[in-house]
């Protein structure tokens, strides 16, 4: 069950003094859909090519689907489906050509089974209907359905994925992250790297977080995110909250106060019998945002005079 | 992969507006020269093209000649140069290496598919030019099989059947001189992610190279010029044929060849691919 899908150790790839990645140990579990966050420049672009065979790594060792990358690359990559950056495809060809000769480009996909499998991911990617429109003539959008189905094309086992639902409409948005759930169910691993933090919060289960080139966090999204032991309240007089709960007070702003305590019911029975008004209690939790911010540092696109980044 | 590579290239509405181009000038002088009658005189000019008045059957090697040196180049320059880099411009590089199309193999592809592409454009210059031949100027006729094929070079007589012979034979040679062309273009397109840089370097070697043989003080290494023997393709018309030069052309190609291609797998093997 807790099979390693993506294991690096001390990963680390270097531009010339640019660390752009620094030594990750990159810990993917099957089953797992997990997020790969970080700032744009953060090394989230080259790890995934690292991971994918595309950039040599300088240093450290990847291993995918338990074979050692980049090495096993023809035996792997046929089980793994893959999205970098932005999709990509032959203008001058229609889709269902694009995906035919991609299948037809390398091995593990049969060539008796082809016709039928391109028409299935185009389906499930909602392009059945295109027909011969080339593809030059497709919108961003449907480019990016083009790409998710070329990902999808043998059934992979684990899913990488680079910003899948750039350039896409929220219905658009909507109806990949129902087909990537129901991928997961269906039994297949998602390695999603995004900078959009809701959409990984609303689709992970685990969170990679990284900053210049280091992961400053990677843990379960359910732990990441679990009450901090204090109650949110509510109210409109929060001054009064501190006069009846002296001492526990964490901070107050016009209309909420934060009461160190684990038990709203308790907060609030303690409230009420001191005559404090009380609109809404919530156990408090860490929002994503909150937590990447605090492990991460500024936007890696900040190059501040001295030492800004992780340079040399 | 060598099946997919074809059927991209050749799928590719681009590939045939190309050779189609690199016909229309063999057409045009052909036209210009059977309306005006003023074909260039002996030894200037094009190759074989002051013979072509008189016999149409040399025309698909006048026409050879008047597109070899710089239209085939740039041709086969385009089409080798985007090999590699047109991939990598248009982001399919990435999708057809996770694929995993293996890196070796790709390029092997590529380079059999740029083969095919300059054998083919060569066939098809010599047989539009042969049929412009036909339409334009006056053939001999070949029922006559004792009858005069054609002159050569040096002024004795072919028959038919050595003409169509030493055709083949010159076809073939040209299509080995623009291997060197082609592994210059895709050795700079493993290099670079622009296949216009990679064709105007092929293009640019080609053409220091010309310059270089022009030029007196270059004389030691003109021997070495990847240009140097490209229209050595004429010997085969002498009689008997000057293998002298052929021979020499043929194994310079190889060596560039084979040194060009080791460094392009050399490279490519071992990019980081970025684009």
């Amino acid at each position: 069950m807790t099979a390693a899908v993506i294991a690096t150790q001390g990963l680390v790839k270097r531009f010339g003094h640019l660390r752009a990645v620094d030594g990750i140990d990159l810990d993917v579990r099957a089953g797992d859909v997990y997020g790969f966050l970080g700032a744009n420049g953060s090394g989230k672009t080259t790890t995934v090519r690292m991971l994918l065979g595309l950039v040599l790594p300088t240093s450290g060792e990847i291993s995918l689907l338990g074979e050692r990358m980049p090495k096993a690359a023809r035996k792997v990559l046929p089980r793994v489906g893959a999205l970098i950056e932005s999709p990509a495809a032959y203008g001058h060809l229609s889709g269902r050509a694009n995906l035919t000769l991609l299948d037809a480009a390398g091995p593990g996909g049969s060539r008796r089974t082809r016709r039928a499998r391109v028409g299935e991911v185009l389906e499930q990617v909602g392009l059945a209907g295109v027909g011969r429109r080339p593809v030059k003539a497709y919108s961003l959008g449907m480019r990016q359905r083009l790409g998710l189905a070329g990902a999808l094309l043998r059934r992979p086992e684990l899913l990488v994925l680079d910003d899948p639902t750039n350039g896409l409409d929220p219905q658009g948005i909507h109806e990949v992250r129902d087909l990537l759930l129901e991928l997961h169910r269906g039994g297949t691993t998602v390695f999603l790297s995004s900078h959009l933090l809701a959409e990984v919060e609303q689709l992970c289960s685990r969170v990679g977080v990284l900053d210049r080139g280091r992961l400053v966090l990677q843990d379960d999204l359910a732990t990441l995110t679990a009450p901090t032991g204090a109650t949110v309240v509510e109210t409109p007089d929060p001054l009064r909250v501190r006069a009846a709960l002296d001492g526990r007070v964490l901070s107050l702003d016009a209309t909420r106060a934060v009461v160190r305590g684990a038990d709203p019911a308790e907060v609030n029975a303690a409230l009420v019998a001191a005559g404090v008004p009380v609109t809404g209690l919530a156990l408090q939790r860490p929002t994503l945002e909150e937590v990447v911010l605090a492990a991460a540092g500024g936007s890696a696109d900040r190059v501040d005079g001295t030492e800004g980044r992780a340079r040399r | 992969m060598i099946a997919v590579e074809l059927a991209k290239m050749f799928r590719r509405p681009r590939t045939w507006v190309t050779i189609a181009l690199l016909n229309a000038l063999p057409v045009l002088v052909a036209a210009l020269l059977a309306l005006t009658d003023l074909a260039p005189r002996p030894g200037e000019g094009p190759p074989f093209l002051s013979a072509v008045l008189t016999n149409g059957t040399l025309y698909p090697l006048a026409a050879l000649a008047i597109v070899l040196p710089l239209f085939l180049p740039i041709a086969v320059a385009l089409i080798a140069g985007d090999a590699v880099a047109g991939e990598a411009q248009a982001g399919t590089l990435r999708y057809l290496l996770v694929r995993p199309a293996g890196r070796t193999r790709l390029l092997v592809a590529k380079l059999i598919s740029v083969v095919a592409f300059v054998l083919v454009t060569v066939l098809v210059v010599a047989a539009v030019g042969y049929l412009v031949g036909q339409v334009f100027f006056d053939v001999q006729p070949i029922s006559g099989a004792r009858a005069t094929g054609g002159t050569a070079l040096s002024g004795t007589s072919l028959t038919p059947a050595q003409i169509t012979g030493r055709t083949v034979l010159a076809i073939g040679y040209v299509t080995a001189s623009m291997l060197g062309v082609a592994a210059f273009a895709l050795f700079f397109s493993t290099l670079t992610d622009s296949p216009l840089a990679a064709m105007l370097g092929a293009l640019a070697v080609l053409i220091a190279s010309s310059l270089l043989f022009t030029l007196d003080a270059a004389s030691s290494i003109a021997p070495y010029l990847p240009t140097r023997y490209w229209l050595a393709f004429v010997d085969f018309f002498r009689d008997p044929i000057l293998w002298r030069d052929v021979v020499r052309g043929l194994g310079l190609q190889a060596v560039y060849v084979a040194v060009l291609l080791g460094a392009a797998w050399a490279n490519f093997t071992t990019k980081d691919v970025t684009s």
